[in-house]
């Protein structure tokens, strides 16, 4: 297949044009960063870090961490650095407690955004001729929204359905022949068994090829999906703090993403040391947004783990490529896309003047993911009236889906069915097979 | 004239009752009647026993979730129509019943009805007006 490139002069650019690009950025970032924004201006000046300090690339090592926790306590704007005029963009995701993960995004942002994401489309051998169908939801996470206007910035025509509604969702496949189709990897399998369902053969289907992330899957995903499909599935890499989808984009080769790395610099560390760690070594993914304007983060720690390698890569591409993430430092799970912190939950109890003692089960039927909440009836809590612990429930299931914006089956149990346990308690049943 | 009645939480798992009543067995605590309302998921065990403060701790401490809840116990003649007079001056009084179960007393011919209203001092005046005898806790915990 022909190689397809939006911006070859940068995504094939030799490795120093690169380094310089990255030092001129981070220069500029980091005088940015302690002007603009209060929370490092302190943290620079408590680790005795002038903006001068920082002559290149290499002195990155030299700067602080960031991590989710700063931008809770920031919530919702205190890191931008930036007033608020030129802010055009706010998106959002889950938080560890009950407040979401806010960002923001200038002109430039959405461009740069824009154009890491025409990158990872072109990747996939998109071009102005195709219409792009995005079944990732549209709202305040980046998914929809992000797709959306990297498909109108390479040029492409944009089918904005967002997600659900699958019977539909064929009908536009059938009937509007997008040529390339954006959800998660569970949705796509979910349209191509239903599609095998209703006895329709995805062989007639124009659409050729999809970019699935927003959550973990692997190649034995990747084979059903092309199988069930017809067509070829890329993956795409990406997280609202530092942008949204498309920091990094699978080409041709399919074997691990390239990363737009003249906008987010990728380091792979030690998550205990802090240590910077070499090629090939899996450590937790940060990224610095060297080149954003609106929320320019230092070393932000993704919890994502895996490796990178500046290896040849037959597209021709010269930007670094990082593996699929292999799992995460924390407890973070995915389940049908969004983000879930198992402290929500326990936020969300607390809230309720309920035990935090509770367990997720989560599962994967028919490729749609499903979790299970079971929460300790307590003496306290407990009522001598059916009725009453109905509305508890729907009460906890309500307060739930606001927290977590996804709908999840509360189950009340005996303290004995959740146990005790020394130390830290289980609090994550996994069973889907990825 | 109100009676501490025993609710415990029930998952809908087997085993689950006999650690119950495995508890109240060792802690030598009689069971004076007892109904279970049942959900999909799980249950709620009410019961009658002679010494409730007694078995409440005792449950409590096999960290079974356990409360009391004050219910009125009626006495009514073992005859046709006994129940149906009673309910009528509670029906009469507007006074509407979450839940009842009933037994019979073999010692005094009478019928023993537990009752759960949700205003338990408008019910036992009306039904005393009635002329329907409401039976004292510690003759219910003795019977």
């Amino acid at each position: 297949m022909e190689n397809n490139y939006y911006q070859p002069e940068i995504e094939c650019a030799d490795r120093e044009t690169i380094r310089k690009i990255q030092s001129e950025r981070l220069v500029s970032m980091v005088k940015r960063c302690y002007e603009n924004v209060p929370f490092y201006t302190r943290k620079f000046d408590e680790m005795g870090i002038k903006p001068d300090d920082i002559k290149s690339i290499d002195d990155l090592s030299k700067l602080p961490f960031t991590y989710k926790t700063d931008l809770r306590d920031n919530y919702p704007f205190g890191l931008f650095a930036v007033p608020k005029e030129d802010i055009v963009r706010i998106h959002a995701s889950s938080g560890t407690t009950g407040k979401q993960t806010v960002v923001g995004y200038t002109r430039h942002d959405i461009e740069i955004w824009s154009d890491s994401v025409a990158r990872a489309i072109a990747a996939a051998g998109g071009t102005k001729k195709d219409l792009v169908h995005i079944a990732y939801g549209y709202g305040l996470f980046t998914g929809g929204l992000g797709i959306h206007y990297g498909a109108e910035r390479l040029g492409a025509a944009t089918l904005p359905v967002s997600s659900g509604n699958t019977v539909r969702q064929i009908q536009i496949l059938q009937d509007y022949e997008p040529d390339i189709i954006c959800c998660t990897p569970s949705y796509a399998a979910y349209i191509g068994e239903t599609c095998r369902d209703m006895g329709i053969d995805t062989k007639e289907l124009p659409v050729r090829a999809g970019i699935f992330g927003a959550e973990a899957w692997s190649e034995g995903m990747r084979e059903n999906i092309e199988k069930l499909l017809n067509i070829k599935a890329y993956d795409i890499y990406g997280l609202s703090e530092i942008a949204g989808p498309g920091v990094s984009y699978e080409c041709s080769e399919q074997n691990g993403m390239h990363v737009c790395e003249d906008y987010f610099y990728p380091e792979i560390i030690d998550p205990d040391t802090g240590k910077v760690l070499p090629d090939g070594q899996q450590g937790e993914l940060v990224f610095t947004c060297i080149a954003k304007e609106a929320l320019p983060l230092v070393r932000y720690r993704t919890k994502d783990i895996c490796s990178i390698s500046h290896e040849k890569c037959s597209c021709g591409r010269t930007l670094v490529k990082m593996m699929k993430p292999q799992g995460r430092t924390d407890d973070m799970l995915v389940i049908r896309g969004v983000n879930v912190f198992p402290s929500q939950i326990e936020y969300v109890l607390t809230k309720l003047g309920m035990e935090p003692n509770y367990l997720l089960v989560v599962d994967r039927v028919n490729n749609h993911d499903t979790l299970e909440v079971q929460v300790e009836m307590t003496s306290n809590t407990f009522s001598d009236s059916v009725k009453d612990i109905c509305k508890l429930e729907s009460k906890l299931a309500a307060a739930l889906k606001t927290t977590l914006n996804i709908g999840a089956k509360v189950v009340l149990v005996e303290p004995k069915t959740l146990g005790r346990s020394e130390g830290k308690a289980k609090r994550v049943v996994d069973n889907r097979k990825i | 004239m109100l009676i501490n009645q025993l609710s415990i939480f029930i998952e809908n798992k087997p085993g689950r009752l006999s650690e119950i009543t495995e508890t109240l067995c060792k802690h030598k605590i009689d069971i004076r009647a007892l109904s279970i309302a049942d959900t999909t998921d799980y249950g709620i065990l009410r019961l009658i026993v002679n010494k409730p403060e007694e078995a409440l701790k005792a449950l409590k401490e096999e960290k079974i979730t356990v409360s009391l809840t004050h219910v009125i116990a009626i006495a009514i003649p073992d005859v046709t129509g006994g129940l149906n007079k009673a309910v009528k001056v509670l029906s009469s009084k507007g006074i509407a019943i979450e839940y009842m179960y009933a037994f019979l007393n073999p010692k005094s011919q009478t019928a023993c009805v537990i009752l759960r209203v949700e205003d338990n001092e408008k019910a036992i005046a009306s039904l005393q007006d009635g002329g329907i005898q409401i039976m004292k806790s510690d003759q219910v915990y003795t019977i």
